[in-house]
C-alpha cells in the first residue's frame, strides 16, 4: 500500500540560509514589493500589514528588483486604490494593491476593467468574510468569490510558502498571458500564521519575470506618443464581438500557469500544479478544496491513506480560468464519490461556486471515468475551525448510499439539519510535534514573546515550527490565546492546538474564570503566573482543575512573573520571564543557548529603542529561572473552589443561554437555531459581562465631593453614575451605601449619590482627572480616587445592587443644559470593550443619555463599530422603559447615506403617521389629533408630552380595532397608524464615525448628506488617524504626526472638514472637545440635536494610537485646545435669523505654543525620534499653519 | 595690553568669561553664536541620563503596552530603522561643535548609575569634548542615608569618571554640604581638576490656587553671587585645582568680582538667556576695560587678590562679613570700606 504525497522538493533542497520565520502576509509582500513599481493601498484587516511592509520599505529606501523604490500611496478607499492601479497599469507600470473583503468588493468595477483590457498586474487578497447578518474579520473564500466574474485569474495559496511562491508565479504569469491576477490565501489563517519558509531570492525573481515581458507592458501602455483612445463607448453592433475577442488569451492562460509553475520548480525545487492530488493512488473517496483548509486536509488525508484508507484529496490552486481538463487529469481514475468544499456562501444558488465548476467540470469532460457522485458542503466560514475531525467526517459521508448534499460541516445545523457529525477529539498529529498553547493578555506581551519564541525555534533549532494567535474582541483588558507548534516535519495542521503538551497560563485570574486545561494533553506541563508559592499555590486552584492535573499526570511549574518584572522594572511586561521559563521548561533548546537566543532576540526587539529597556529584559531574564519552582503535586483535590458563573443569574435567557456560552469560549457550540437568522441582537447585554480588567478602581468621597458630575461626564465606560433621591429611599441601604444631601437649594430631603460600577472599569483614572475638587488636608487627594479592588468588591456589590434599587430620576425634571444635569440620565451606552481611557466613547455615552430613548444611529465601520457591535456584548443598552438607541452598522463607506435612509424612513413614516391621524380626526378628536401632529418636541418636556399622547392613541387605536362596527377602510387605517404611531415622536438620526469614515472613504457621502438639508446628527469622533487598523494616516491627521503611511510624518495639513461644511451655509457645525471644555460640547450637542437641517460635530477624540498615556488624554486636549490646535467652534445657521454672526469661537486666543501639546504626544514626537533634523522644520511649519488658521477663525468670528 | 588670559583645569584660555551649560548650546547654530559672541570656552547643556532612560522606557512603553493586543491593531506606529533616543544627538553635538568653533567643548554630564556616568563620560571625550563637568545631584530624602554616605556617593562619582577619562573633569559642586572646604578638598583627591561653585538646583515652587506643585527655574540674579563669592574666596589657594564661578553674572561687575575672589573662570548663562549670547562681549569688554581703567596689567595678577588669604584680615572678613551685612540691614551706617 503505498501513499503518493508530492512533498514539495523544496524541503530538502531549501538551504538554511534562505529560511526565514514569517507569516503569509509578509511572505506575499516580500515578493510583490520587488516585483512592482506602484502599489496603491488602503488599510483593511487581514491584509493591512501586507500594506505597511510596503509602506514602510519604501521609506526605508528599499528597491525593487530595478533598482528603485515603489511609490507606495494610500488612496482614500479601494475604490480609489482600484481606480489608481487601473491607471497605473494600463500607462504601463507594474502596479499591484492588497486587500480584502469589503475592500475587494470595491474594486470590482475597475476589475472588470483591468481585466477586460488584459491588463497584467496581480492584487494579494487575504481573503475574507463578507459582511451580510454581519461583519467578521476573519477568512472565508466570499470576497474572492465574489469576484470570480471579473475576468481576473484567481490563484489560490494554501500556506505561507504557496503565498509567496505563488506572489512571483501569478506575477510571471500574468505578464505573459495579459490576464490580471487574485492572489489569494486565507485570511488569518494564512496571512497571520507565522512559519518557516524558504524565500525567494532575487535571482529567481529576475529568471522568472521576462523581461521582454515587462518591455512590452511598458509599450502597450498610454502614451502622447502613440496615442490611442480606450474605454470607448459601444453599440449593439460591436459589443459583443469585442467582449469575445479576449476568449482566446483566457484560453491560453492556464497552461501558461502551469508553464510558470514548471520553471519555477526548476529554478526551486517546488513544485505546483493548477490541481494537486494527495493520498491514495486508488482512492474512492475524494475531497476538492481550495485554501488553508487542503493543507489540514491533506494532513488527515494522508494519515488515513496510511490506514489503507482508499481516500484522497485535491487541492485547487488555480480557479480562474478554471482547466477542466486539468482537473480531471487530476483526479484518480478510481474515484467514485467526490465531496467539494466551498469556503463561501451563496445562498439560493444551486450549490457553492467550487462545487458547481466541479460538476460542470466532471459534466463537460470526455474522461473515460465514470461520472462520480458529486456532493457540495459549505466549511470554516469566517474563520471556523477546520480540523481532521470534520474533514474524516466528510469522508466518512462519501461512504453513504445517499450522502448529504449541501451539507455543512463544522457547526450544528438544528434549523435546516444540513450538518455533519463529526468527531471533535479526533486527531492525525504525529506525536513528534511539540504543541504549546499561552494564555496571556494584550498588555502583558505574550504574543510579542512567542513571536520571538517560534523564530528562536524555527530559526535555530532545525525544527519546523509554526505560530498563531488568537485574539478576543476587546480593545481594553484583551486576552490573548498562542498556539505554537514545531517538529521535524512540514506542519500542514492549520488548525488551533487542540491537544497541548505546553500550557503557559501566563494570568493567573483566569484559573478562575475558564478551564485553561481543556486542550491539555495527557502528561503536560503547566506553568502558572501567580503571586502564590511552589507550597500555597495549589490551595488556590479551582477543584476541577486539581483534578484534572491529577487525572492527566500534568507537571505544575509556578512562577510571581509578575513581581519579577516589577522588581525588573518591566512593570506589566512579564512576556520575558516567563519566555524564559517556557525555554526552561520545555528544553527545546539546551538552556545556556536559549538564554543567549532570548537575549538576541530582546536586542533585536528593543535594542533600536535604547540600551535601557534592553538591560531590564536582560536583568529579567538572568533573575527568572531562581524564582521558578516545581509543585509538588498531592494524591488527592482538596479545594473547594469552583470557576465563577460568566454571567449572573438575573441575565436574561439569551444572554444565559447564547452570549454566556460565546463569553466562556463555546460559542463554537451553539446551534443554528440560537441566532435569529437575519442578525439582530438584543440590546444591553455589556452589563452582564463583569470583566473585571482593572486592579485600581474609584471610589467616591461624598465629603468633599461638590456633586458637579465632571466625573461621571468623561468616564469612558459609563462606570459612575449618579441620582438623586428622597431621604426615604434609604431604607434598606448598606450600612456603608454613601450618600449626601443634595448640593442645591429648592431641594430639601433630597440625596444625591455616586457610585461607581468597579467590575467593569477599567481603570483609565479620568473621572480623577477631571474632578475640580481637592481635599483640605491631603492636596494629592480629590472627591475621586482611585484604590486597590482587591477586598472591596463584595462591598462595592452591595452598594450597588442597592444604588439599582433607586428611582431613575424623570427626565423632564433634569436640567439638560448643565453637565451636572446630564448625568442624572441613564447612560444607554456603557461598559464597552474599547481602550481604557478612550476619547470616543464619551461623547457617544452623552448622546445616549440625551437623545438615546429616540435615537437611532448609523454607525461607520471602524473603532467605534468593534466597541459599539462587538460579540459576545454589545454596550447600547435601554432604559428602565424599555427604550434605547437603535443602533446599526452598514459599512464603513456608505454610512453617511445609511443614517440619511433611516432619516427619510422616519419622516416618511412620520408624514404617514400625520396624513392617517389627520383624515381619522373626527374619530380621534380634533384637539387630540391637532396636539399630535403639531405640538413642539424640541425640549424634552414636550417630548414627555408626546410620549403620553402617543401611548393614549395607541390605547384608543386598539380599543377602536377590537370594537364592532368599523368599516374595513378604518380599520385598515387604524392599524397602519398603530403601525407608525411610535414615529409621532420625533426621531434623533445620528450618524457616527471616525475620521477614516468621515474624511476619507466616506467622504463622498458625508458631503452629499450635509447638503442634502434633511435632519441628521453626524458625529465625526476624530482621532485624525485610522486607529482601529492600526494607525494609518488619514486625511484628518495633521500636519507633522507620524502614522502608518505617513512614516516620515505627515507632510500635507489636516483637513478642515468644519469650514468645508459651513460652506453651505445651512449646516450646524461643532468642534468640541470634552476635555477641554465640557459645557460647549454639551452645548454643541444639544443645539445640534435641535436644529432641524444636518448637523456636524467633530469632536476631538484622544487615542491610544496618538501615543500617550491615556491618563493624560483629557490634559491634552486641554493642552490642544489652549495652544489654538483645536479650535472649539459652533456655526449655528439658526443665529443668522436674529442677524448674528452664525461662526463663534469658543475658544479663547491661544495661550501655549503648538509644542506645549505636541511634545506629549509620540505621533508627534517621534519624527524627532527618526529624523530629527527635519522634525523642528515640520513643527515650525506646522506652528505657523495654526497660527494662519487661528487668523482666520478670528475674522470669522468677528 | 592686558593679559586676559587664564588656565581652567589645563585649558589655555584667552580670557575667564566661559559660557556655562544653558539652553543656547544645545544647538551647533548655539554654540556658533557664544563662540562668535567671545565665549572663551563653552560648557555644553547637560546630558541627563535619567532623562534618556526616561525616553526609552516611555518609547517603549508606549509603543509595546498596545502590541499584539487586538487582531485587527497589532501595533499602532511604524516601524523605524532606529529611534533618537539615546545619547546620540547630543554627542553628534559634541563632534560639530568642537570641529566647529576654536574654544574648547565642555561636555557637562548629570548621570544615575555608575554605568551611566562613566559610558556617556567616555562617549563624551570620544566625541571631542576637551573637559568634562559633573553636574551631580541627588536629593537625600532617604532620611537613613548619613552625610557622609552623601559625600561617599560624591566622591565615588569622580573617582569613577576620573578615572575612565584623560580630560580634566570639574565637579559642579552643591552649596549643602557641611563642610564646604572639606568636600571640595576630598573631591580635589578624587581627581576632580576643576570645582564649579555653586550648582543652582531646580527646586520646587508651590502653585496655591491649584495647589500643585511647579517646576519652574528662575534665571539667576546678581544678588546671588555672594555664596559663591564667600567659598571662593575661602578656598582659593587651598586647593590643587581650578574654580569656575556661576551664578548671578549679569555685568563684568560681578565677573571681576570672581576672580578677585579666585576664581579661574567666570560662567554665565542667566545674562545670555535674558539678552543674548552678544551680551557675552559686552561683558569680556567691561570686563577688560575696568581692568584697564585699573590699571591691572594680567588677569594672573587680579586673581584671588581679594581672597580670604589675601584680605588683610581675613578672619575678622569671615566674621566681620556677617556683622557688617546685619548692621546695614538694621539701618546702620555702613563700614568705612577698607
Amino acid at each position: 500500500m503505498t501513499t503518493i504525497t508530492k512533498e514539495p522538493a523544496h524541503k530538502a533542497k531549501a538551504t538554511r540560509s534562505m529560511e526565514v520565520t514569517i507569516d503569509g502576509n509578509e511572505a506575499c509582500v516580500n515578493v510583490a514589493y520587488r516585483l512592482n513599481e506602484v502599489c496603491s493601498i488602503f488599510p483593511i484587516t487581514p491584509a493591512t500589514s501586507m500594506a505597511e511592509l510596503a509602506d514602510q520599505w519604501a521609506s526605508e529606501g528599499k528597491k525593487n528588483l530595478w533598482g528603485n523604490v515603489p511609490d507606495v500611496i494610500e488612496m482614500q478607499s479601494e475604490i480609489g486604490a482600484a481606480g489608481t492601479l487601473h491607471g497605473a497599469v494600463l500607462s504601463g507600470s507594474l502596479a499591484t494593491s492588497f486587500t480584502s473583503s469589503q475592500g475587494l468588493l470595491l474594486m470590482v468595477p475597475n476589475m472588470f476593467k483591468i481585466a477586460g483590457e488584459l491588463t497584467p498586474c496581480v492584487i494579494h487578497v487575504a481573503s475574507r468574510a463578507l459582511s451580510t447578518h454581519g461583519l467578521s474579520i476573519f477568512g472565508d473564500h466570499q470576497d474572492v468569490m465574489a469576484v470570480r466574474q471579473t475576468g481576473f485569474g484567481m490563484l489560490s495559496a494554501s500556506s505561507v510558502q504557496e503565498a509567496h511562491d505563488f506572489a512571483l508565479i501569478t506575477q510571471a504569469a500574468s505578464l505573459e498571458s495579459r490576464i490580471p491576477f487574485v492572489h489569494f490565501f486565507d485570511g488569518f489563517r494564512t496571512s497571520h500564521e507565522i512559519t518557516k519558509i524558504a524565500v525567494l531570492t532575487d535571482e529567481h525573481l529576475r529568471e522568472m519575470v521576462d523581461e521582454d515581458l515587462v518591455l512590452a507592458h511598458r509599450r502597450r501602455g498610454m502614451s502622447p506618443d502613440h496615442p490611442d483612445v480606450r474605454g470607448t463607448v459601444q453599440n449593439p453592433d460591436v459589443y459583443f464581438q469585442s467582449r469575445e475577442a479576449c476568449s482566446i488569451f483566457f484560453a491560453r492562460c492556464p497552461s501558461i500557469v502551469q508553464r510558470t509553475m514548471d520553471r519555477f520548480a526548476s529554478l526551486t525545487g517546488r513544485q505546483y500544479r493548477l490541481f494537486e492530488y494527495f493520498g491514495h493512488p486508488e482512492a474512492e473517496r475524494i475531497l476538492v478544496l481550495m485554501g488553508s483548509g487542503a493543507e489540514a486536509a491533506r494532513e488527515t488525508v494522508d494519515a488515513l491513506a496510511a490506514q489503507g484508507e482508499r481516500v484522497g484529496v485535491v487541492q485547487v490552486h488555480l480557479y480562474r480560468p478554471f482547466d477542466v481538463q486539468a482537473f480531471i487529469n487530476t483526479v484518480p481514475k478510481t474515484a467514485r464519490s467526490v465531496a467539494v468544499l466551498d469556503r463561501t456562501k451563496e445562498p439560493g444558488a444551486t450549490g457553492e461556486p467550487l462545487y458547481l465548476d466541479i460538476v460542470a467540470a466532471f459534466a463537460e469532460s470526455q474522461s473515460s471515468i465514470p461520472f462520480p457522485r458529486i456532493i457540495g458542503g459549505r466549511y470554516g466560514l469566517a474563520g471556523k475551525e477546520f480540523h481532521p475531525g470534520m474533514i474524516k467526517a466528510v469522508l466518512d459521508e462519501l461512504k453513504s448510499e445517499d450522502p448529504k448534499n449541501h451539507f455543512t460541516i463544522g457547526i450544528h445545523d438544528d434549523v435546516c439539519h444540513s450538518s455533519l457529525e463529526f468527531d471533535n477529539d479526533y486527531s492525525v498529529e504525529p506525536d513528534s510535534v511539540h504543541r504549546a498553547i499561552f494564555y496571556g493578555l494584550g498588555a502583558d506581551g505574550t504574543v510579542g514573546a512567542n513571536k520571538n519564541s517560534i523564530k528562536i525555534i524555527g530559526e535555530d533549532s532545525g525544527l519546523y515550527a509554526q505560530a498563531y494567535f488568537v485574539y478576543d474582541s476587546k480593545k481594553s483588558g484583551s486576552q490573548t490565546t498562542s498556539h505554537l507548534r514545531f517538529g521535524p516535519d512540514p506542519i500542514r495542521s492549520t488548525y488551533l492546538v487542540r491537544s497541548a503538551k505546553f500550557i503557559g497560563c501566563h494570568v493567573f485570574g483566569f484559573v478562575d474564570r475558564m478551564d485553561v486545561l481543556a486542550s491539555a494533553a495527557d502528561g503536560a506541563t503547566l506553568l502558572l503566573n501567580a503571586p502564590f508559592g511552589s507550597e500555597s499555590v495549589w490551595a488556590r486552584l479551582p477543584r476541577a482543575m486539581q483534578e484534572k492535573i491529577i487525572t492527566r499526570r500534568i507537571q505544575l511549574y509556578v512562577i510571581d512573573a509578575t513581581k519579577v518584572a516589577r522588581e525588573t522594572g518591566l512593570g506589566a511586561r512579564t512576556n520575558t520571564v516567563l519566555q524564559t521559563c517556557f525555554f526552561a521548561i520545555s528544553g527545546v533548546l539546551p538552556r545556556e543557548q536559549a538564554v543567549a537566543k532570548i537575549k538576541e532576540s530582546i536586542q533585536h526587539t528593543y535594542g533600536k529603542k535604547g540600551a535601557e529597556v534592553v538591560r531590564k529584559n536582560f536583568e529579567a531574564v538572568d533573575t527568572t529561572l531562581a524564582q521558578l519552582h516545581r509543585v509538588e503535586i498531592p494524591a488527592k483535590a482538596t479545594s473547594t473552589r469552583t470557576l465563577l458563573r460568566v454571567v449572573s443569574e438575573q441575565a436574561p435567557d439569551f444572554v444565559q443561554n447564547v452570549t454566556a456560552k460565546i463569553i466562556a469560549g463555546v460559542g463554537d457550540e451553539l446551534p443554528v437555531s440560537a441566532f435569529a437568522p437575519d442578525g439582530p441582537y438584543p440590546s444591553g447585554t455589556a452589563k452582564w459581562e463583569k470583566r473585571n480588567v482593572a486592579d485600581n478602581v474609584p471610589i467616591w468621597d461624598p465629603e468633599i465631593c461638590i456633586q458637579c458630575g465632571n466625573c461621571s461626564y468623561v468616564c469612558p465606560h459609563g462606570c459612575i453614575r449618579t441620582r438623586l433621591f428622597e431621604e426615604a429611599d434609604l431604607a434598606g441601604a448598606p450600612a456603608d451605601f454613601k450618600s449626601n444631601p443634595i448640593d442645591a437649594k429648592g431641594f430639601p430631603e433630597t440625596r444625591y449619590t455616586l457610585q461607581i460600577y468597579m467590575e467593569d472599569c477599567t481603570g483609565c483614572t479620568l473621572c480623577v482627572d477631571a474632578c475640580p475638587v481637592k481635599n483640605k488636608e491631603k492636596a494629592g487627594l480629590r472627591a475621586i480616587n482611585m484604590v486597590r479592588k482587591e477586598g472591596i468588591e463584595v462591598t462595592n456589590r452591595e452598594q450597588l445592587a442597592f444604588f439599582e434599587t433607586l428611582p431613575v430620576n424623570d427626565r423632564a425634571y433634569v436640567d439638560f443644559g448643565t453637565v451636572r444635569g446630564t448625568q442624572f440620565l441613564e447612560p444607554l451606552f456603557e461598559f464597552s470593550g474599547a481602550c481604557a481611557g478612550c476619547g470616543e466613547t464619551p461623547y457617544l455615552k452623552l448622546a445616549s443619555q440625551l437623545f438615546g430613548d429616540r435615537m437611532m444611529i448609523a454607525n461607520a465601520s471602524g473603532c467605534s463599530s468593534v466597541f459599539g457591535g462587538c460579540l459576545p456584548t454589545t454596550p447600547w443598552s435601554m432604559n428602565h422603559e424599555g427604550r434605547g438607541p437603535a443602533w446599526a452598522n452598514s459599512l464603513f463607506e456608505d454610512n453617511a447615506e445609511f443614517g440619511l435612509g433611516m432619516r427619510v424612513s422616519a419622516d416618511r413614516h412620520m408624514a404617514l403617521a400625520h396624513s392617517l391621524l389627520l383624515a381619522m380626526k373626527r374619530d380621534l378628536g380634533e384637539d387630540f389629533v391637532e396636539d399630535l401632529v403639531y405640538a413642539p418636541q424640541r425640549l424634552e418636556s414636550e417630548i414627555r408630552i408626546q410620549r403620553g399622547r402617543v401611548s393614549q392613541l395607541k390605547d384608543r387605536l386598539h380599543v377602536m380595532l377590537e370594537a364592532t362596527g368599523h368599516n374595513p377602510a378604518f380599520q385598515a387605517g387604524a392599524r397602519s397608524l398603530l403601525s407608525v404611531a411610535d414615529s409621532l415622536i420625533r426621531r434623533s438620526v445620528w450618524i457616527v464615525g471616525g475620521d477614516g469614515w468621515a474624511y476619507d472613504i466616506g467622504s463622498g457621502g458625508v458631503d452629499h448628506v450635509l447638503a442634502s438639508g434633511r435632519d441628521v446628527n453626524l458625529l465625526v469622533l476624530d482621532n485624525e488617524v485610522y486607529a482601529n487598523t492600526g494607525g494609518q494616516a488619514s486625511k484628518a491627521t495633521p500636519l507633522g504626526a507620524v502614522a502608518k503611511f505617513a512614516n516620515s510624518g505627515k507632510k500635507s495639513a489636516k483637513k478642515d472638514l468644519a469650514l468645508q461644511a459651513i460652506s453651505y451655509g445651512n449646516v450646524f457645525v461643532a468642534r468640541v472637545a470634552m476635555g477641554a471644555n465640557a459645557q460647549q460640547t454639551l452645548t454643541a450637542f444639544r443645539e445640534a440635536e435641535a436644529y432641524s437641517g444636518p448637523s456636524l460635530i467633530i469632536a476631538y477624540s484622544h487615542c491610544i494610537a496618538h501615543g500617550i498615556d491615556m491618563e493624560k488624554g483629557l490634559e491634552q486636549q486641554q493642552l490642544a485646545v489652549h495652544s489654538g490646535y483645536w479650535p472649539l467652534i459652533r456655526f449655528n445657521p439658526q443665529v443668522r435669523a436674529s442677524g448674528e454672526n452664525p461662526f463663534i469661537l469658543d475658544s479663547a486666543r491661544p495661550t501655549h505654543k503648538l509644542k506645549d501639546y505636541s511634545e506629549n504626544e509620540l505621533r508627534f514626537r517621534m519624527l524627532r525620534h527618526t529624523n530629527p533634523n527635519e522634525a523642528e522644520a515640520i513643527y515650525q511649519a506646522a506652528q505657523e499653519s495654526l497660527e494662519h488658521h487661528w487668523a482666520l477663525y478670528e475674522r470669522m468670528a468677528k | 595690553m592686558i593679559d586676559l588670559k587664564t588656565t581652567y583645569m589645563g585649558l589655555e584660555l584667552k580670557h575667564p568669561i566661559v559660557a556655562s551649560a544653558s539652553p543656547q548650546s544645545k544647538s551647533l547654530d548655539g554654540v556658533k553664536r557664544l563662540a562668535d559672541a567671545g565665549a572663551s570656552a563653552i560648557t555644553l547643556f547637560s546630558l541627563f541620563e535619567e532623562q534618556i532612560r526616561n525616553e526609552q522606557e516611555t518609547l517603549e512603553f508606549l509603543i509595546g503596552r498596545s502590541t499584539y493586543s487586538s487582531s485587527e491593531s497589532l501595533n499602532y506606529f511604524p516601524a523605524a530603522d532606529t529611534y533618537s533616543v539615546g545619547p546620540g544627538d547630543y554627542l553628534e553635538l559634541i563632534y560639530q561643535a568642537s570641529r566647529a568653533v576654536d574654544v574648547p567643548i565642555i561636555g557637562s554630564l548629570n548621570g544615575v548609575t555608575e554605568l551611566g556616568w562613566i559610558e556617556y563620560a567616555q562617549s563624551m571625550v570620544e566625541a571631542g569634548a576637551k573637559a568634562l563637568e559633573l553636574n551631580i545631584f541627588f536629593l537625600p530624602v532617604d532620611f537613613l542615608l548619613s552625610s557622609e554616605q552623601v559625600e561617599e556617593q560624591y566622591i565615588h562619582i569622580v573617582e569613577a569618571v576620573s578615572t575612565a577619562v584623560n580630560v580634566p573633569v570639574a565637579v559642579k559642586l552643591s552649596p549643602f554640604f557641611s563642610s564646604t572646604g572639606n568636600m571640595a578638598r576630598k573631591l580635589v583627591r578624587a581627581g576632580a581638576k576643576g570645582l564649579v561653585l555653586f550648582n543652582r538646583f531646580y527646586q520646587p515652587d508651590f502653585d496655591i490656587d491649584n495647589r500643585v506643585v511647579e517646576s519652574t527655574l528662575e534665571l539667576s540674579q546678581p544678588s546671588e553671587i555672594r555664596l559663591p563669592l564667600l567659598w571662593i574666596s575661602v578656598l582659593y589657594g587651598h586647593l590643587n585645582a581650578s574654580m569656575a564661578a556661576t551664578t548671578g553674572v549679569e555685568t563684568s561687575k560681578e565677573a571681576l568680582k570672581y576672580v578677585m575672589a579666585g576664581a579661574d573662570v567666570v560662567m554665565t548663562t542667566s545674562s545670555l538667556l535674558r539678552h543674548g549670547e552678544a551680551h557675552l562681549g559686552t561683558i569680556i569688554r567691561g570686563f577688560e576695560e575696568w581692568m584697564e581703567a585699573n590699571r591691572f596689567e594680567s588677569v594672573a595678577q587680579m586673581k584671588g587678590s581679594m581672597s580670604y588669604q589675601n584680605c588683610a584680615e581675613p578672619e575678622a572678613m569671615v566674621r566681620a562679613n556677617y556683622l557688617k551685612m546685619l548692621l546695614s540691614f538694621s539701618g546702620q551706617p555702613k563700614a568705612v570700606k577698607r
